[in-house]
This record gives C-alpha cells, sequence and structure tokens, in this order.
C-alpha cells in the first residue's frame, strides 16, 4: 500500500477526490485467497476475464499472470473456472 | 468500419486491453453483474459515454467521492436509464452538426438492472426505441431488485424465494413466470437485440459491439448471477451462467431486424438435445429455490422444466430449428 492508497476503512467521508476507485482497496473483505501453482497453470486468462475485481493481471513482458490482493475478496470464481485445475483458495 | 475478425476478442488481446470498469468497486465477492460489466467495457469501439440506472452496479461504483468508471459515465434516475441516453445521443447530434464536437461518433450506452428494465423502465425504453436513437441498452439481469434488499421483479423466475416473494406456508416463491423482455423488444422492430451470459465471454462481447455497430437502438440482455440474492456460492456465479444455457432456462440468440437466430453456444442444445441438462441442476445449487426440493413444493420443478422446454421449442421454431 503506497502513501496515497487508503484502505476503506480509512477514507475521510468529508471532500470530494476525483480519483478512480482504485485507492479503495477493498482486499481486506476477504477470508480466502487464491493461490496459484505455477507448474499447472497453462496461462489460459480465463481467471483474468472472470474475475469481478479487475484482481488479476495479465503481464505481456513477463508473459505471466499476478494476482493483485489489495482488490481480491476471495470470492474463488477464478479457481472454480480455472481448467487447469491451477488454483487453489487457501484460509487467509 | 472493422471487421468481426478484426475486433481482437481473444483471451490475451481482452486482458491487454485498458480496463474501463476499475478495480475497487463495492460489489460483493463474485458479484456477477461486475465480470459483465467488465467484460463488456472491452467491447467498446471508441469515444463511449455510459448511463447507468439507479441499482447495485451503480451504487458500487459511484460511492462519493471515487468512481469506478474510467470513461464518461452519468447516474440517471431508476426508471430512465433509456431517456437519459437519448437525451445525450440528441446532445451529441447537435453538437457535432454546429462543428462544436471534436469526435466523429460517440456511442452511448444504457445500463440498467432488471428492476430498472422489465419493471419501472419500460415505458422509457420503449419510447427510446420508437423513436430510433442510436444507442446500446444492457440490462444485466440479476432476476430482482438486489440493491434494496432482494425484492421480486418482472424478471425474477418462478418459484424463487425473495422478500417480496418469501416460500413459506404459503406461497413456494415467485407465482409468476419470468417476462420475455428481449422479446418484447424485438417485437418494437428496432435492428438488433441479442441474450448473452458471461460464460461465453466471446459471444458477449461480439454481441455488445454489433449493438455498438448498428445505427439505431441495439438491446442486449445479459444474464448476470448474484450470489447474495441467489443464495448461491460467490464462486460458482460463472458456473450458474453456463448451467443457465446448458439447461436452456436461458438461451443465446440474436434477432437482427427481427430475424431470430440460435447463437452457437446454445445451438449445440438444439443440434444434440441429450447434452440439454435438467433445470434441476441449475435450481439445487441456489438457496432462493431450495424450498422446491422438499416434498410440499417439489412439484413447481416439474413446473419450471415443462415452461422451460415450451419456449424452448418455441425459440427454436422462431430460429427456423
Ligand atoms: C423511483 C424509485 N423507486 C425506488 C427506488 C429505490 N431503488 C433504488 S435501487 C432499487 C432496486 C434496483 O433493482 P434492479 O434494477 O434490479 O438493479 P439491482 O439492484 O438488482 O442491480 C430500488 C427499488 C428508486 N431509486 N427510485
Ligand atoms: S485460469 Fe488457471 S490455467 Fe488459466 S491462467 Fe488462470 S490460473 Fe492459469
Ligand atoms: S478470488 Fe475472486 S476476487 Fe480474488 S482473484 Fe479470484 S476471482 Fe478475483
Ligand atoms: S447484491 Fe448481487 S448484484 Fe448487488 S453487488 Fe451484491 S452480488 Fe452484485
Amino acid at each position: 500500500m503506497t502513501a496515497k492508497e487508503k484502505s476503506w476503512k480509512e477514507i475521510s467521508p468529508a471532500g470530494v477526490c476525483w480519483k478512480s476507485s482504485t485507492q479503495f482497496l477493498t482486499g481486506d473483505w476477504k477470508t480466502y485467497k487464491p493461490v496459484r501453482d505455477l507448474e499447472k497453470c497453462t496461462r489460459c486468462l480465463l481467471c483474468v476475464l472472470f474475475c469481478p475485481d479487475g484482481a488479476i493481471h495479465w503481464k505481456p513482458e513477463k508473459g505471466d499472470i499476478e494476482f493483485d490482493y489489495n482488490f481480491c475478496k476471495g470470492c474463488g470464481i477464478c479457481a472454480n473456472e480455472c481448467p487447469a485445475k491451477a488454483i487453489e483458495m487457501k484460509l487467509e | 468500419m472493422q471487421t468481426e475478425a478484426e475486433w481482437k476478442f481473444t483471451a490475451k488481446d481482452i486482458a491487454e486491453k485498458p480496463d474501463l470498469f476499475l478495480s475497487g468497486h463495492r460489489a460483493c465477492a463474485g458479484c456477477g453483474p461486475a465480470t459483465v460489466l467488465r467484460l463488456i467495457m472491452k467491447a467498446v469501439r471508441g469515444p463511449t459515454i455510459v448511463t447507468n440506472a439507479t441499482g447495485c452496479m451503480e451504487v458500487v461504483s459511484s460511492i462519493y467521492p471515487y468512481t469506478s468508471w474510467a470513461i464518461p459515465w452519468l447516474h440517471t434516475a431508476f426508471e430512465n436509464a433509456a431517456a437519459n441516453a437519448s437525451g445525450i445521443e440528441a446532445a451529441l447530434k447537435i453538437l457535432k452538426k454546429k462543428g462544436r464536437s471534436k469526435h466523429e461518433h460517440v456511442d452511448v450506452i444504457a445500463l440498467a438492472g432488471d428492476g430498472g428494465t422489465y419493471d419501472i423502465g419500460i415505458q422509457a425504453l420503449s419510447g427510446a426505441v420508437e423513436r430510433g436513437h442510436d444507442f446500446l441498452y444492457v440490462l444485466y439481469d440479476n432476476e430482482a431488485y438486489m440493491n434494496t434488499g432482494i425484492q421480486r421483479s418482472g424478471g425474477t423466475p418462478l418459484g424463487a424465494s425473495t422478500t417480496t416473494s418469501p416460500a413459506g406456508t404459503v406461497i413456494p416463491g415467485k407465482l409468476e413466470h419470468k417476462k420475455p423482455i428481449a422479446d418484447i423488444m424485438v417485437a418494437h422492430d428496432m435492428p438488433y437485440v441479442a441474450t448473452a451470459s458471461p460464460y461465453y465471454w466471446r459471444d458477449l462481447l461480439v454481441k455488445v459491439r454489433k449493438g455498438l455497430e448498428v445505427n439505431g437502438p441495439a438491446f442486449l440482455h445479459v444474464f448476470a448471477p448474484c450470489p447474495r440474492g441467489w443464495r448461491s456460492d460467490p464462486a460458482k456465479s460463472i458456473e450458474l451462467s453456463r448451467l443457465a444455457v446448458e439447461t436452456c432456462i436461458f438461451p443465446l440468440w440474436e434477432a437482427v431486424n427481427g430475424e431470430y437466430q440460435l447463437s452457437t453456444p446454445s445451438k449445440v442444445f438444439a443440434l444434440a438435445p441429450q447434452k440439454k441438462k435438467p433445470v434441476k441442476e441449475y435450481l439445487q445449487v441456489q438457496g432462493r429455490f431450495r424450498h422446491l426440493f422438499t416434498p410440499k413444493f417439489e412439484k413447481l420443478t416439474e413446473e419450471i422444466q415443462r415452461v422451460t422446454d415450451e419456449r424452448w421449442k418455441r425459440l427454436l421454431k422462431k430460429c427456423g430449428m
């Protein structure tokens, strides 16, 4: 978390701030967290497409995906939809 | 104009496109409509304005002082997303005529839930379509008024328990069938109407783009599971959007100038009916239908199957199959 970013519990109700909601880290809602098995993952990118929170990113320069736990709410859709069964939901 | 092959809707292309519906929105974990919005915003073709009726997706994406929209976005009252879209489109036309718009064209998308479409927004929608405004209306259908506490809507299916159609000793959940909203829109003689489901993401994106490309009004009915209102496992939202198609409870089709056409994911079940799954498989994974698996109300699952089959048969006929 950088200095500018705040958790949703810290946001002041006063003052307008025309910044996007990406400042609003929703990741502390989760009880389970997705953990990927790099060996099994085929980089099909379905998890990137289906995540409701945009918490999985495709990094072309690395040729791999990355989880952003700041926004992951632990829903488990990525694990459920992964055709390679490469994601396991683990208790936080 | 680009052709379908040039739209770049492969998983890699989509993953590389910038997000226009951003992270940090306050939807519940596993929210189907949130996935739908993230996907549809990957299909836009240029400058786009979205106007959004009150409902979950409006509330979770615009909590003061933040916004999850990386494009111009207007909130509208619950009942008039389509009227708002008409106004935006008319204003854009005038700006262009007066030479005050730097864009050759700006797309307009109206977005609303089932409550805001089937019930309260239908008059504004019907009027805007009749006037022939050039916009795409996206209905994300989570089958109840979720934002205000799961009240039944015209889009809630038969037998679903909601806070205003609670299953108990008196009623077995909602007593009426789902209103065929997309067919009602086809009856408006509009250029483009389609249904879509997020599991079939490529089909969904192609339909969004087709709806934008068309001159005149387009209507897209998108299935959008809501784990909170459906009492379902948040991990299963996308699975449910697949099951709804596999059971033919939510078939995928398009109507171009009134001509019905079955979409590929549903065509599979028309060509090989033995692959069609029983509706029970879809119903049993949702708490809102739990009571249908007790002796008192189990007859209703047969009724749901009967009506699903009947509507499917009618659709096949319309598609000439
Ligand atoms: C005229 C009017 N009546 C009632 C409300 C209260 N209200 C706000 S959102 C909502 C429900 C929205 O349901 P739906 O369109 O299905 O969207 P969802 O919340 O399911 O995404 C209601 C009843 C309102 N905003 N305006
Ligand atoms: S869905 Fe599974 S296999 Fe595909 S990219 Fe994600 S983790 Fe890898
Ligand atoms: S658990 Fe849910 S929110 Fe987290 S990365 Fe997976 S799909 Fe996204
Ligand atoms: S109530 Fe349903 S539609 Fe609304 S934010 Fe939660 S999961 Fe999404």
